[in-house]
């Protein structure tokens, strides 16, 4: 009998034309679901309700900014403590809160330091807000962050007279 | 003169490179890849800083509110105001309770949109403490290095 012997070329070989398309398929998918996002990152406030068991201690500096808006919510003035202002500046802010902490890496914490009531009218956009609390929060220098105020709180809002 | 037969394999190219480079691609790709939707919202923009720097691991308890520029709060699905959102973290307090936790274990992440008035942002930290949730963060981005 004739024993039929299979070529040598093809036995062996897989076909790989339906795996690249499988594959290139799994790569537009997620090429096209791809987004390119910011990193993001927190500013944790600590804020039980006024009267109920607060773990931190006193403040041993309490700071009280009280920040002012003009009538389209834009940043007026920065009022440190009723006696100081630095109208708009916040690198002036920053100055200040650097002279008055003893920074430094590890500083404060959460449960110790100075400690910051941000007083705000209520109109006054986020976006200020979020560079009030960055002033005092810290600064850069080089890669490491210097930590200067770790504890924020919010003063009462101040509601729009009706 | 005889001629020479060319064998059929000379034509096809080596496809090895080729599907090494393109599953390199897609395991970039599958790593990178955010699937959640719950700490993204189109409409919100965030403030930026420069002192933005990512949690060092994920905050025990969660729960995302999302503050739109004209006050209205999305929370996963559900949208409310900050007069209505007492409902909706009720519901949060009710799971924390069955996991054995109170609500000031619950980590309340707030991604406030830059022109937002911030008396808003103070009124819903307000609404939540009065819930008794005492730990709060508030969500920026980070600044694009200049």
């Amino acid at each position: 009998m004739r024993i039929k012997r299979q070529s040598d070329d093809n036995a062996g070989q897989l076909s790989l034309t339906s795996m690249i398309d499988v594959v290139f398929l799994l790569l537009i998918f997620f090429v096209m679901t791809f987004k390119i996002a910011a990193q993001e990152g927190d500013f944790n406030v600590k804020m039980p309700l006024q009267g109920q068991g607060s773990s931190s201690a006193e403040p041993e500096l309490p700071i009280k900014i009280r920040l002012k808006a003009d009538a389209a919510g834009n940043i007026a003035d920065i009022i440190v403590n009723d006696s100081q202002s630095f109208g708009n500046d916040f690198a002036k802010l920053r100055s200040f809160i650097v002279q008055m902490t003893p920074g430094g890496v590890d500083g404060p914490s959460e449960e110790k330091g100075p400690e910051v009531e941000l007083d705000l009218d209520y109109g006054l956009k986020y976006e200020f807000v979020v560079s009030t609390i960055t002033s005092v929060t810290g600064y850069k220098q080089g890669d490491d962050i210097v930590r200067l105020v770790e504890r924020i709180k919010f003063a009462p809002p101040r509601k729009p007279a009706q | 003169m005889g001629r020479r037969k060319f064998s059929t394999k000379a034509a096809e190219g080596d496809m090895t490179p080729m599907i090494d480079m393109v599953f390199q691609l897609i395991a970039f790709f599958m790593v990178l890849i955010n699937f959640s939707q719950d700490d993204q919202n189109a409409k919100i923009t965030l403030p930026t800083s420069e002192l933005a720097k990512p949690s060092e691991g994920p905050a025990e308890f969660p729960i995302v509110m999302h503050l739109d520029k004209d006050g209205t709060i999305y929370m996963g699905a559900n949208t409310a105001s900050v007069d209505s959102i007492r409902p909706l973290l009720s519901t949060e307090i009710a799971v924390l309770i069955s996991q054995e936790k109170s609500a000031a274990d619950g980590n309340i992440i707030i991604r406030a949109h830059k022109d937002a008035p911030g008396g808003k942002v103070q009124d819903l930290i307000n609404k939540c403490q009065d819930l008794g949730f005492e730990k709060f963060a508030l969500r920026v981005k980070e600044e694009e290095s200049r």
